[in-house]
């Protein structure tokens, strides 16, 4: 009885939570059928939102696969003072507000802050602009790939590398014909977490864009947009399109995570 | 010499685990280097393959200083205790890496392994991976590979350390007869002292973080330079105030010269062997005699006999 009172609890948190506001978002959207949707989207703001974010999203990925395998390497394989403090470090976007991450930058970064004002000087504007934007997104997204990569090369042990460092192989070729080969699936189920969570991200970018529409508006802010412009098929429309992605990239992740326990057999 | 080792310290923290070691190792020899665990000797053999820096002290392979040298550069061979197969490759392709590394052409490689995976007897499985394969056929991959550059030494460690009893045996014999085969300078990691005995040439014992003694099988058995060595080599017993090889001890039903008294407490018959366990002067002692001499001085628990080591037994005094 009890079994089935939980069982009862969670389905309906579940209901009331997820499954019925998605599914009011994609009724309202494709409720007047399916050109509504596509004019939506296809408007110039709408079109140049979807660039931004690819953009923004883009740079952050590869900016963060990058710093991610580095970092895990540094993590797992070597022996440093701070090797502690950096691990700490790592997870600090997981629990600081995006808001506070946007605010922060603008502190460093801001025309009017010494940092941003030297950079504004060698006609590199931060804040307003894509590069803020990518900076907000890299540090909301942070420990995502490390994350992903660091249980498995701790598994994976270093022996392997050993044993092709013996057989002549330079610390590079080791890393592309071992290392790499090992910890791929980790690579692209963190890569794809990494992905939908720049995709998603609001908070931060909020702050640091300006919201300048057709400029720095990605697609989450156009939602908010045109949302208190009260053009909510827009706003619903491209609300869609961001749920969307977020299934395909949770389809994504969830094809990627088995081989890995396979390969890490 | 195919490898020079002269005084080297290495320190884990502020762990000691090799203490001015020196070790020469004879081109085309097989070496153990023979200890409890804990002794130093897989930190010695990862000093040896540059797995490992050493705090001070010098390694020269084949006459060139190697203490500086990366793994990478030394030309060794190197086969793990947990094989350290790559497990993304197929066995062709374990066993080619090496070359593949070298830029050697294709045909070439080919031809190569094939060879190899042939001497080890894995011809059939080249298209498989590493976890298709058994612990025994994964280690003799890691040795093909490990082959396969035409290292100028070639380093085991604990090779057959994971394996069951039974591959173990198979292994040890088959290794010694590769070796005949191939003459590569080899020196392997055991803390089975039957091991050392049946493959090795030269025998190594390290203790403590020290060379302990060094010499061929026979010597190191017959000649222990210590209790400590005469203890990890073989079975002793003590009578006397001395250690002795059980085999070596003669039973007499009376008072002998030289000989002390003794009160059987037990027989136990194993097979072709049989234990006389006795009481010598307080403490607990055994002899290791055969059925037939057993059967014909009828022990049985008791019984009082006189102990003596047999002319020629190698024997240590213990200090008092």
């Amino acid at each position: 009885m009890a079994k089935h009172a939980l069982r009862l609890v969670a389905v309906a948190y579940v209901l009331f939570l997820l499954v019925l506001p998605v599914i009011l978002i994609i009724w309202r959207t494709f409720g007047d059928g399916l050109a509504p949707f596509v004019e939506a989207l296809t408007s110039p703001s709408a079109l140049h939102a979807f660039k931004v974010t690819l953009t923004v999203a883009g740079w952050a990925v590869v900016a963060n696969t990058v710093f991610g395998v580095v970092t895990a390497i540094l993590l797992v394989r070597h022996q440093f003072p701070g090797k502690q403090l950096l691990g700490a470090f790592i997870d600090l976007p997981m629990a600081v507000s995006p808001v506070v991450v946007g605010l922060a930058l603008i502190l460093v970064y801001g025309r009017f802050a010494p940092f941003g004002g030297l950079l504004e000087s060698w006609g590199i504007q931060v804040i307003f602009s894509t590069p803020g934007m990518v900076l907000a997104t890299v540090f909301v997204a942070l420990p995502l790939v490390v994350r992903a990569i660091v249980p498995v090369l701790e598994e994976l042990g270093d022996e392997q590398e050993q044993a092709a460092h013996t057989l002549g192989a330079s610390r590079l070729q080791t890393f592309v014909r071992i290392t790499l080969p090992g910890i791929r699936w980790a690579l692209g189920y963190g890569i794809v977490l990494c992905l939908a969570r720049s995709l998603g991200e609001y908070g931060a970018v909020a702050v640091v864009s300006g919201r300048l529409v057709d400029q720095t508006q990605t697609l989450t802010l156009f939602v908010e947009e045109r949302f208190q412009n009260f053009d909510q098929p827009a706003a619903f429309a491209a609300a869609t399109a961001l749920a969307l992605i977020a299934v395909v990239t949770l389809l994504l992740t969830k094809l990627l995570r088995p081989k890995d326990r396979i390969d890490g057999n | 010499m195919a490898i020079e080792v002269r005084d080297v310290n290495k320190s884990f923290g502020t762990t000691p685990v090799l203490h001015d070691v020196s070790l020469d190792v004879a081109a085309g020899s097989l070496t153990a280097l023979l200890g409890p665990s804990g002794g130093g000797k897989s930190t010695l053999l990862r000093v040896i393959a540059g797995l490992e820096r050493p705090d001070t002290g010098t390694v020269r392979i084949s006459g060139v200083d190697a203490t500086r040298l990366s793994p990478q550069r030394r030309n060794v061979g190197f086969v793990f205790q947990h094989y350290a197969a790559f497990k993304h490759l197929t066995v062709f392709r374990n066993v080619a890496f090496g070359l593949e590394i070298r830029k050697r052409p294709k045909a070439e490689i080919r031809k190569r392994v094939m060879e190899l995976l042939e001497l080890v007897h894995l011809e059939k499985l080249a298209d498989r991976y590493p976890s298709q394969l058994s612990g025994g056929q994964r280690q003799r991959m890691a040795l093909a590979r490990a082959l396969a550059v035409e290292p100028q030494v070639l380093l085991l460690d604990e090779p057959f350390g994971a394996l069951d009893a039974q591959v173990r045996k198979e292994l040890r014999t088959w290794l010694r007869r590769l070796h005949d085969e191939v003459h590569v300078t080899t020196v392997f990691v055991t803390h089975d002292q039957e091991e050392a005995i049946e493959v090795a040439d030269t025998i190594v014992v390290l203790a403590g973080g020290e060379v302990v003694q060094a010499g061929s099988p026979g010597e190191v058995y017959d000649n222990p330079a210590n209790p400590f060595v005469m203890r990890f080599l073989g079975p002793v017993t003590e009578i006397g105030g001395s250690l002795v090889r059980p085999h070596d001890i003669e039973i007499s039903p009376g008072p002998v010269e030289g000989g002390s008294p003794a009160v059987v407490s037990r027989v136990v018959r194993l097979g072709f062997e049989v234990r006389v366990e006795v009481k010598v002067g307080g403490h607990d002692a055994w002899v290791q005699v055969t059925r037939e001499q057993a059967d014909r001085l009828g022990l049985g628990p008791g019984d009082t006999i006189h102990l003596r080591p047999v002319p020629g037994a190698r024997s240590l005094a213990l200090a008092l």
